[in-house]
């Protein structure tokens, strides 16, 4: 198991260095440079300085390797548009507030989800499945900021308790949390139907119903126990997507966290913002992936003991 | 000798998107106080369908009890709800399965899913669960058992595993074993481990076993009686000695012709039944086992036989032994 | 039990031929018809299917139904309710949305398609050739594979929109389809790569037991429903993955250029008047996108289910 992390590892730091790779690259690939777009000319002297402090004059390998020692350090750099802080200590800003969201978002779908997808299941084709199968598709095909637009319109507006947007108390967390949280908890439900459903036609369920045991006891300790495997499979992608759905969410509800900065940047093409965000979002997620990988293989007892010696 | 199950006219029926079939079409016997019956058939003959009947193991959308009894220790078993069963499974009746691989929990401790059961039926202490899975383990000759109850079934091989059934089973110490076809997913030396473990535990706890089957070798070495089953229906029943020694249905005889022996002349050719079973969608309304018969007669096309009775013990479901077949040699060509 | 008398020669021998050993009572069907039958039989897909055909052919004829042309702007009839002359009323600039809303889901329908048929056509070719190819390059392949697909879907979607675009004016139609291609066709690859291995060892057995060409046959009429069921769906269900992803850039501001509508822009555009209660802007574009996510779900799953042997009922 051990090789098995070890690998996992390996894999990661690639991937890590890819993405700063390919980062670096697009950025600079860019067409004309990132002060070209000031409305003001600089004169030549300012600019040649600049350039000089973003280290844009030097050639791009030289450049290429400053910029990987600086992430080694974990300096993501000046941003370009702001001149008040340095990328870290936006990000410092932003990640905690961004966290927060995701994990209700996340803690809401993984509670919810596979007790409705369970539900379903177990009532197949009957009344419950199909009112729990109607709200994961719509859970499913309504985008994010589509379910979040709907819920400042229809809640936040005729609920006086509720905030239409901002931060700073657990209202606040409310609707954007149930926003983001719709489409995994709809595809957790959709997953953990069709997990349960397979699970219950496996010989081990008979098995345990022959001994006479509860029908909860069935249900809890036999099949939803091995139904819920594949959903930690996928919970490393559905994390990854989440990330996606917050840049949105964190726009539309005004929420000052680390989407809405990379939604800024991206929007004011500060090339160094996006840089670090780039490779904070990819170091965060691959992580993330990594300890949900690892999660795996110690949740299944068959691939946690497939190498000890006995 | 003492009835402890008795199954009276069973019916079983399966509906399903195309019609109803019927699995199970009116079967009648019953398994004493200690004994081994031997419920012999083809797959897809209803010997497993009636084995979870009594258990009622069966999803009852889409099957349905027809018609007929199950007696057990004198209580009707087709009338009794799901809570009254859950008392009796794993307590009074207990089941093994064919595939050992695939029947066991793969994500919980073997120590824990032996002893499931008896702590919800007698209530026992975590201590006393975990002493009575190592004494089970030992009942059933798997090595280190303090070590082996916290292990998980893949690390088990699949001999093993049908031990670790076993144990399971017989934990509450059961009246009643149905063993559906334990030893066909193992390999033949295995097989016979398994089975002679079978038989000391019966000679030890007096147990009932019901033993499904499609090989009657098996049958041989440890039944007390056997029952024939086609198509959903019973063709013979008689004690071991009986069947054996004078089979007296057609497909009773060829089931026994079709099993290899050593003893044959390598250019004898292995004998098969042509054909395949009658599809229980529409079944035929005569003798199931028409189409296949060597020695079939106009009458049993459309009839269904009676039962006719050799011995006391010993009855079979053929036209062949009616009086008014007399005449008819058997065997015979036309 | 009956009682009908039996007459003695009912106790003859009964013909050989009177009788059929093998008969099947059951109506047997071919393979596609028995998934379209199922399928049909899935309402939910159904209605997906319909929805569908209908917002496809609206897309077409749409923009031209209403009279008005999407880039025209009528400062006099400026974010009008839906009435009788705009059937969706119109925007900040007095474009009629009716027009719009169709060429947006004109444009939104061609990128989720066309990302998905790329994705289909790398994947395919990927992952033929690592199943053709010896053990080694095949495993070198798919690590390569493994590291690309392991790089956060959106951020590489976000990146190339953002590099490639220009600030103020979106990103270009095939640079959506670039951006949302790069990572995507990693599964397809899997799933090719699957079949093609599968195939592999059936021909060796094949060749092995030198059977003749019936066999080979068969095989075709089993591995490549096989293959093209599960490819089926994995397309069907891309698709709204790209619809989604592009209106999310629409919404960052990386979609289209302007006045090119796609159903992210409007759903962006009409965000931004919610505020001052113009619900229908924002809503008949969500209503939209919406409607096609879920009927390429439902079509997906109904095909996912139709092709599923065990789940036949």
């Amino acid at each position: 198991m051990a090789k098995y992390i070890l690998k996992r590892l390996a894999m990661a730091i690639v991937t890590i260095w890819a993405v700063i790779t390919v980062t670096f690259i697009l950025m600079h690939s860019v067409p004309g440079d990132p002060f070209a777009n000031e409305s003001k000319k600089i004169p030549e002297a300012v600019y040649q300085n600049l350039l000089r402090e973003y280290g844009l004059d030097k050639p791009y390998s030289q450049q290429y390797m400053m910029y990987l020692k600086n992430i080694a350090r974990f300096n993501f750099g000046q941003s370009m548009k702001s001149n008040t802080e340095t990328v870290n200590e936006m990000i410092a800003r932003g990640f905690p507030v961004s966290a927060t969201l995701g994990i209700q978002a996340i803690l809401i779908a993984l509670i919810f989800g596979p007790a409705l997808g369970a539900i379903a299941a177990l009532y197949q084709n009957k009344t419950p499945d199909y009112i729990a199968m109607i709200i994961s598709i719509i859970g499913v095909s309504v985008p994010s900021f589509v379910m979040g637009s709907f819920l400042i319109q229809f809640v936040a507006r005729n609920v006086e308790w509720i905030p239409i947007g901002g931060w700073g108390e657990w209202r606040h967390v409310l609707l954007p949390s149930l926003a983001l949280a719709t489409m995994p908890l709809a595809q957790f439900a959709r997953l953990m139907r069709s997990s349960m459903l397979e699970v219950l036609g496996q010989d081990y369920i008979k098995t345990a119903k022959s001994k006479g045991i509860s029908r909860a006891a069935v249900i809890m300790k036999h099949a939803v126990r091995n139904a819920i495997l594949p959903i930690v499979s996928i919970l490393g992608t559905t994390i990854s997507n989440l990330v996606a759905g917050s840049f949105v969410i964190e726009k539309i509800f005004g929420i000052p966290g680390l989407g809405m900065f990379f939604t800024t940047s991206v929007f004011n093409r500060d090339y160094t913002l996006i840089m670090g965000v780039t490779v904070f979002y990819a170091l965060v997620l691959v992580v993330m992936m990594l300890a949900v990988d690892i999660a795996y293989t110690l949740i299944d007892p068959r691939i946690r003991l497939t190498k000890e010696g006995r | 000798m003492e009835k402890l199950l008795e199954v009276k006219d069973l019916a079983v029926s399966f509906q399903t998107y195309f019609g109803e079939v019927e699995a199970v079409r009116g079967v009648s016997f019953h398994v004493n106080k200690g004994e081994t019956v031997a419920l012999v058939g083809e797959s897809g003959c209803g010997k497993s369908v009636t084995a979870n009947s009594i258990m009622q193991l069966l999803p009852m959308p889409p099957a349905f009890y027809k018609r007929g009894q199950i007696l057990f220790e004198g209580e009707d078993i087709v009338k009794k709800s799901e809570k009254e069963m859950q008392k009796i499974r794993g307590n009074k009746i207990s089941m093994i399965f064919q595939d050992p691989m695939t029947s066991l929990n793969p994500t919980m401790r073997i120590g824990k899913q032996i002893v499931e059961g008896l702590i919800k039926h007698q209530k026992l202490s975590a201590k006393e669960a975990e002493k009575k899975a190592i004494e089970m383990l030992d009942l059933v000759s798997v090595p280190q058992p303090e070590k082996r109850i916290k292990q998980y079934p893949h690390e088990f091989s699949g001999g093993m595993r049908q031990r670790v059934m076993i144990a399971l089973a017989m934990v509450s110490n059961p009246k009643l074993l149905i063993a559906d076809e334990p030893t066909t997913a193992l390999d033949v030396t295995v097989q016979a481990q398994i089975l002679d473990l079978m038989k000391g535990i019966q000679e030890k706890l007096g147990t009932s076993i019901i033993l499904i089957t499609h090989d009657l070798g098996v049958v041989a070495d440890m039944c007390d009686r056997v029952i024939v089953m086609y198509a959903g229906q019973l063709m013979e029943e008689g004690t071991v000695y009986e069947i054996f020694k004078n089979p007296k249905h057609p497909y009773t005889r060829k089931l026994l012709g079709s099993v290899p022996r050593l003893d044959m002349s390598r250019s004898e050719m292995l004998h098969s039944i042509e054909g395949t079973p009658p599809d229980l969608y529409r079944p035929p309304k005569g003798c199931p086992f028409y189409d296949r018969c060597d020695e079939a007669m106009i009458i049993c096309k459309d009839h269904m036989p009676q039962k006719e009775y050799h011995t006391d013990t010993h009855y079979s479901c053929c036209w062949l032994n009616h009086p008014m077949a007399a005449g008819v040699a058997e065997g015979s060509e036309i | 039990m009956e009682q009908t008398a039996y007459t003695k020669d009912m106790f003859k021998k009964a013909p050989k031929d009177n009788r059929n050993a093998e008969q099947i009572r059951r109506p047997t069907i071919k393979f596609w018809a028995d998934v379209w039958r199922r399928l049909k039989q899935n309402k939910l897909a159904m209605v997906g299917l319909v929805l569908l055909i209908l917002m496809g052919i609206m897309s077409i004829i749409g923009p031209s139904l209403s009279g008005h042309h999407y880039y025209e702007q009528d400062y006099s009839q400026v974010n009008v309710k839906p009435n009788n002359q705009y059937w969706f009323g119109t925007d900040e600039l007095g474009r009629d949305l009716f027009s719009r809303v169709w060429l947006g889901t004109r444009y939104s329908l061609f990128i989720g398609i066309a990302a998905a048929l790329v994705d289909f056509g790398i994947g395919v070719v990927y992952g033929g050739v690592a199943g053709m190819a010896s053990r080694k390059v095949d495993a070198f392949m798919m690590r390569i594979a493994e590291v690309i697909y392991s790089i956060p879907y959106m951020l590489v979607v976000v990146l190339i929109s953002v590099v490639f675009s220009t600030a103020g004016s979106g990103t270009s139609m095939s640079i959506l389809i670039l951006a949302m291609t790069i990572t995507g066709w990693v599964p397809m690859a899997n799933l090719v790569r699957g079949q093609v291995l599968q195939l592999k060892e059936s021909e060796y057995s094949l060749a092995s037991e030198s059977l003749g060409a019936s066999k080979w046959w068969i095989l075709r009429k089993h591995i490549i429903p096989n293959t093209l069921g599960p490819i089926l769906v994995n397309v069907t269900l891309t698709i709204p993955r790209a619809i989604f992803a592009e209106a999310t850039l629409s919404f960052m501001g990386l979609g289209l250029q302007p006045p090119s509508p796609s159903l992210g822009t409007l759903a962006n555009d009409g965000l931004a008047v919610m505020p001052i209660g113009l619900f229908y802007q924002i809503s008949i574009p969500a209503l939209v996108i919406s409607l096609i996510m879920f009927s390429f779900n439902v079509l997906g799953d109904g095909l996912r289910d139709a092709l599923d042997p065990r789940l036949r009922k």
